[in-house]
């Protein structure tokens, strides 16, 4: 495949990649960021879920419009091959010899259903490195219950956490769990990457989900499982200090979140606002008569932002040494200075999505710059040059299998 | 103190871990990968030991369950880094390692003559993982950030909550240990890099940018629709006009059901509506509807308006565990909120063995860990060590290693440098 980088850490590595919608696709954009060629397999008989997701360019559905889908597919090539035919097996084990990396996140049994399990491709490639990310793991009374994300937030914990005593939980944001568990998956891939390259020796890398996002969870499950105690929701309150909370500010739905961790803080604080006469009473002289009086302390402290612009109010207290900040909202983050500054945002043109942003990679490395070479593919827009370029096939062959429809090209109606 | 002879896949590597309470998380997830990770603990205790549960409620630096749950794995050395002893012990440490993690304020180990470039002249091929809240450069690079204001800051709260109060917080701090993960994979990008050109880099992790990353679609949705997207409560908002429904309330708590059009979910909403009907709850106007052919995120507020209340009703009428018992018959993406009891006592979990009891504390009953967050099938991944007491291996690095005499470490700690 064409490469026209310089050296870059994941050049040369090979991936076939199955994942689908956020925690495979997520994965692997660090590796096609940082120079890996990375081959998605796809069909229009069961897209990826993520293509029919909003926002759509031109707002108008369609296969090819998805800039939720654009987000975690950039650099990659996009290979459509109908699972449901029975010669797209015979076609998936024809890449293995140039596959590095097999990656899927199917429920537990749909890779081997298909005859394509570890152990399968292993016989065919023996240091192949098979990387498989199901909900809840192989093995078990509930491996093959399917799910996304949101739900994974209920079972590891994090929703019965999240949101007020006196209401139900809130699910943290989006399929919240699908951005934690790559966390865990791509220094596991990358760990095992280096050890083939020292030993010569594949594996196996199942993950269940679930446990993996379990470790953003340790302490209140420990808690628990050594203690007995149960841990509930308290809103935004810390269990030491005050005032923590998040406070309204002028304008509609505008929110400022104020921390004070240390008395310094507080008294900071108390001069930033003026030193008020309320808050200068004895039931908030200390950290402890604080909390006490925590209910009192928000009120207050709430009246008073309320007659703060946002952001000026954050300025004013970080100059002070102050911790606050503005509960941002995705049209705050996209003007925000500081993610600007580091070019966070990387903004991609695409025929079907349009001109729409990518979150790049959270690290900068002082050596390696990560590369943004094309936007995410069309449905089955490399297939023909992978055919080629990769497996070596014949134009005849590969006509023959569009014609079978095994291989699926693009076409006008996917949108 | 080691269980067990351990390869990992990053068994031949060392990492110094200089990061605070928030960022353990990066050398742990390569401790549990098999490095060897040698955390740095200031003498009088590392500050994570002061954070909460603690075992058996015992307020003690030996028994924080926080400490615990970032440090198995690990070993522990003190060192007083603010002082010129300190300073130059760790630059003899530098050479034998491969990683140096730390999460200090920018600029702040660079003042203590610590800098990337200062440990890059002593050994060219460290890799140096910096993890700050914003960045080491920026308007906001030197921002004070508890978890509370880099939630706000990172967009995540706004879109978390109830549509009628204030965005609110993950119940369990997140903010920092996406930027750690984050810079466990900095750490092992850079890794490669060196495989291939022998040279270290640095790798400066924004938690900020890290955090932002589960803001799934939202970034698109607003540069592409104009969409700013609110928090809902127990909906969720998918685009500038759909929604879904993802908390419900049962008979004795709440279940998570994704009420959504796909592939995926709309099956799941398919079989809960025929599961209804088995039950003498038959509703006709839904089973008009076909969940899989209705796009994801394609449901409107009308539409929720006459589809929710037959589901409600339904679900209100049994207990989490017969719904969870039922959808896992009929394959329907239908969840318990779980409670951290609910988690310890789940079959599925027990079935795995994923929790692990290991004796730790003299005279006390063993102590309940997480197991292993990957399953790796030529490397097992396994709790091999326990959580380090203080220092526990000064003898192991400053005599054995560094090769300092028995007085020499008596004065070092005198002077509280270790």
């Amino acid at each position: 495949m064409s490469e026209d980088s310089a050296v870059q850490p994941f050049k040369g590595l090979k991936v076939l990649d199955f994942f689908w919608v956020v925690i495979g696709p997520l994965t692997t954009s660090y590796l096609a960021e940082y120079g890996a060629t990375v081959v998605r397999i796809e069909s229009r008989e069961r897209a990826e879920v993520l293509r029919s997701a909003p926002p759509f360019g031109g707002g108008k559905r369609g296969l090819n419009r998805s800039g939720y889908y654009a987000n975690y597919n950039v650099n990659k090539y996009g290979f459509g091959l109908n699972m449901g035919h029975p010669q797209a097996v015979d076609l998936v084990k024809r890449f293995l010899p140039w596959a590095d990396v097999v990656t899927e996140n199917f429920t537990p049994g749909t890779i081997e259903k298909w005859g394509l399990g570890y152990d399968v491709l292993r016989a065919i490639k023996p240091d192949l490195i098979m990387i498989s990310a199901s909900m809840l793991g192989r093995g078990g009374p509930y491996s093959r219950q399917p799910g996304f994300g949101p739900v994974l937030s209920s079972l590891s914990g994090m929703t019965d956490l999240t949101g007020w005593p006196d209401r139900a939980p809130s699910t943290p944001y989006g399929a919240y769990t699908d951005f934690v568990v790559p966390r865990f998956a791509l220094p596991t891939l990358v760990a095992a990457l280096d050890y083939r390259r020292r030993t010569g020796q594949g594996q196996h890398i199942d993950i269940s989900q679930l446990e993996a996002a379990l470790h953003f969870m340790a302490p209140p499950v420990l808690d628990y499982a050594n203690n007995g105690h149960v841990q509930t929701r308290v809103g935004n309150r810390h269990p030491s200090v005050a005032p923590h909370g998040v406070y309204p500010c002028l304008g509609d739905n505008r929110w400022c979140a104020i921390a004070c961790m240390t008395e310094a803080e507080w008294r900071a604080l108390y001069q930033v606002m003026g030193q008020p006469a309320w808050a200068s009473e004895a039931r908030f002289a200390t950290l402890f008569s604080r909390k006490q009086h925590e209910d009192a302390l928000d009120q207050l402290l709430g009246a008073w932002t309320q007659q703060q612009d946002a952001y000026t109010l954050m300025t004013m207290l970080q100059r002070a040494g102050v911790p606050a900040g503005v509960a941002q909202t995705n049209q705050d983050l996209i003007a925000d200075p500081q993610l600007a500054h580091r070019g966070y945002f990387v903004y991609m043109d695409h025929p079907g999505v349009g001109y729409h942003p990518i979150q790049r990679s959270e690290f900068r490395l002082s050596d390696t710059p990560a590369e943004f070479r094309s936007p995410a593919p069309n449905i089955g827009q490399h297939t023909v040059q992978v055919c080629k370029e990769i497996l070596g096939m014949a134009d005849e062959e590969i006509a023959s299998l569009i014609a079978a429809n095994v291989l699926e090209v693009p076409s006008p109606e996917d949108g | 103190m080691e269980l067990s002879a351990h390869e990992g896949p990053l068994s031949p590597y060392r990492v110094l871990d200089l990061t605070g309470a928030e960022c353990l998380l990066c050398g742990k997830i390569l401790a549990d990968l098999g490095a060897d990770v040698i955390q740095i603990e200031p003498p009088g205790g590392h500050p994570a030991r002061q954070i909460g549960p603690f075992y058996h409620h015992e307020v003690h630096h030996e028994r924080s369950l926080y400490w615990w749950s970032y440090a198995a794995n690990k070993r522990s050395i003190t060192l007083d880094v603010t002082t010129p002893e300190g300073q130059r012990l760790l630059k003899r440490l530098v050479p034998s390692v491969d990683f140096l993690l730390e999460s200090g304020a920018p600029g702040a180990l660079a003042a203590l003559g610590l800098g990337y470039d200062a440990l890059a002249a002593l050994h060219p091929g460290l890799i140096m993982v910096s993890i700050t809240p914003f960045g080491q450069q920026g308007p906001y690079a030197y921002y004070k950030a508890p978890d509370l204001v880099g939630m706000a800051l990172s967009g995540f709260m706004y879109v978390t909550g109830e549509p009628d109060r204030a965005p609110v917080r993950i119940g369990f701090p997140h903010f920092y240990l996406h930027g750690a993960g984050a810079g466990a994979s900095g750490a092992m990008v850079a890794h490669m890099q060196r495989v291939l050109t022998g040279k270290g880099q640095y790798v400066d992790v924004s938690c900020q940018e890290a955090m932002a990353r589960a803001l799934a679609n939202a970034p698109q949705s607003y540069v592409m629709e104009h969409a700013i997207i609110q928090r809902q409560g127990a909906y969720r908002q998918t685009g500038s006009t759909s929604f879904m429904r993802l908390t419900w309330p049962c008979k004795d708590g709440y279940v998570n059901f994704q009420f959504s059009g796909g592939q995926g979910s709309g099956l799941g909403v398919n079989n809960i509506i025929r599961w209804m009907a088995e039950e003498g709850m038959r509703d006709a106007a839904l089973e008009e509807v076909d969940f899989t052919k209705l796009g994801y995120g394609m449901i409107t507020p009308e539409m929720l308006e006459w589809m929710v209340p037959p589901i409600e009703r339904f679900l209100l009428s049994k207990t989490k565990q017969e719904l969870f018992t039922g959808a896992v018959e009929r394959r329907i993406m239908m969840f318990p909120v779980a409670t951290t009891a609910d988690i310890v006592h789940d079959p599925q979990l027990a079935a795995r063995h994923y929790f692990q009891q290991q004796p730790y504390l003299d005279g006390e009953p063993p102590v309940t860990f997480l197991g292993p967050f990957a399953q790796m099938g030529a490397t097992p991944l396994q709790l091999h060590r326990l959580p380090p007491a203080l220092g526990e291996h000064n003898q192991a690095i400053y005599q054995d290693e560094l090769g300092l005499q028995p007085d020499e470490l008596a004065v070092l700690r005198a002077q509280g440098v270790l």
